[in-house]
């Protein structure tokens, strides 16, 4: 650091050895979108993971409760710098839905409704460190935060986390989404503030 | 026009004027500054004599190839970093800024003879990002027509009045929500759906639209804009949050 703001004290208390470099704690949940906010029912909901092969497997609503929705507390952060800490979630872990996918690549595009696309690593995805999300703090995810399903992926920032998922597409290759060609950065890892390119 | 990648650059306090009674417009000179497209934003960093740094991202209000660089923020109460540089920050201060930031919530002029309409809707300071594109507009060779409907609450709240009222390839529409200009026929209330079908470029026109201001103001505005016809595409965002 080159000078200080002489007079600019901060919100002294606040620091939180979880919160990573460059994040302030909110209590309220901003919501950031690129566009008007989709309107997708549970009902005409579906989920598909098509692999680099093409191969398609799919899952309705129902198929998703299925598969078992558990509890989830996680911080998450935002690139325009606010966390969340010890957030409640509820979702179907991304292992359930892999579990017969038959793959190679390394990389998956998220799908949404309205056209978001985000590029994550596979690894990312997996061991119990993403979910598709269907509620948050208690109750089922409103429209302007993604419902009725999201991804969660809590360990990079939450842009990554896409709204309105409605399938994987499985990739050799780790081609940028919509942000990411938009000067955000390829993986997004909070911790190591990659915000941009 | 390339990318210009986002990086830290130290700029200098050349002015803070009072945008009004809760805002202050303050420019900074930065030497380093690639230049920066019409919406795009930059974070502000400040760092504290015992180095506890605090990270804000705000709205650029101008743009081009030029070292100034025109913020207008909004003091939320309660912040952290909007209270210092509204009420404490002085000419000649240096802060850090890191952009230019945002390649979607931007206008660039356009190549094409015919280009598509534009069509700006702003609710309160969310109108820094929008005027920013009418004045690069202004100084364009770009024939698109520009139309701005501005949600504000009261006639003091009105950012860039004087630059609004400039302006000469814009049509601005004000709707005021909570008290009205001496002589405005329309009484103080929130926008409507009527008012924005009729203040605005139809759906038959296939204007591009950039809505930007609070999370339900953004949200209404762009519901509406649907169930009017215009395209998913067409709409682009943004909010601004309230961490300050």
């Amino acid at each position: 650091m080159s000078f200080v703001n002489s007079g600019f004290t901060g919100r002294r208390g606040q620091r939180d050895e979880r919160l990573p470099p460059g994040q302030t704690l909110v209590e309220d949940w901003p919501v950031l979108s690129a566009g008007p906010t989709p309107q997708v029912s549970t009902a005409d909901w579906t989920f598909t993971i098509t692999t680099e092969d093409g191969a398609e497997h799919r899952w309705s609503w129902d198929d998703l409760t299925g598969l078992g929705i558990e509890d989830v507390t996680t911080d998450i952060h935002c690139v325009t710098h606010w966390s969340k800490l010890a957030m409640p979630w509820r979702g179907v872990p991304l292992d359930a839905f892999f579990a017969d996918v038959d793959t190679s690549a390394d990389y998956v595009m998220a799908h949404c409704h309205g056209g978001y696309t985000t590029n994550v690593p596979l690894e990312d995805l997996l061991d119990g460190r993403a979910w598709v999300a269907v509620e948050a703090e208690g109750e089922p995810l409103t429209p302007e935060h993604g419902g009725p399903a999201r991804l969660l992926v809590p360990h990079l920032y939450f842009w990554k986390s896409a709204k309105w998922l409605r399938g994987l597409q499985l990739m050799p290759d780790n081609d940028p989404g919509f942000w990411e060609q938009h000067g955000y950065h390829l993986r997004g890892d909070p911790w190591q503030e990659e915000r941009y390119w | 026009m390339t990318p210009r990648r986002a990086a830290w650059h130290r700029a200098t306090v050349v002015s803070v004027t009072a945008e009004t009674a809760t805002a202050r417009r303050i420019e900074l000179e930065v030497p380093t500054w690639p230049g920066n497209e019409a919406g795009s934003h930059v974070d502000i960093r400040l760092t504290a004599p015992d180095g506890y740094q605090a990270t804000r991202s705000y709205s650029v209000a101008s743009s081009g190839p030029g070292t100034r660089l025109v913020l207008a923020v909004d003091e939320v109460v309660d912040g952290e970093v909007s209270p210092f540089l509204v009420r404490v920050l002085a000419v000649g201060d240096s802060v850090e800024v890191h952009g230019p930031l945002g390649r979607f919530f931007v206008w660039t002029p356009s190549a094409d003879p015919d280009p598509a309409p534009v069509q700006l809707v702003a609710g309160g300071s969310g109108v820094v990002p929008l005027y920013a594109m009418a004045a690069a507009h202004e100084r364009s060779d770009d024939g698109s027509e520009f139309r701005l409907l501005y949600s504000v609450r009261t006639p003091d709240d009105v950012f860039f009045r004087r630059e609004l009222a400039a302006l000469r390839r814009t049509r601005v529409d004000l709707v005021h929500t909570r008290s009205a200009p001496e002589g405005d026929r329309r009484p103080p209330r929130r926008l409507v759906r009527e008012e924005l079908d009729r203040l605005t470029l139809g759906p038959a026109l296939a204007p591009r639209i950039f809505v930007c201001g609070s999370t339900p103001f953004v949200e209404t505005v762009s519901r509406w804009l649907l169930e009017a016809g215009h395209a998913p595409a067409a709409v682009r965002t943004e909010r601004f949050g309230g961490s300050g």
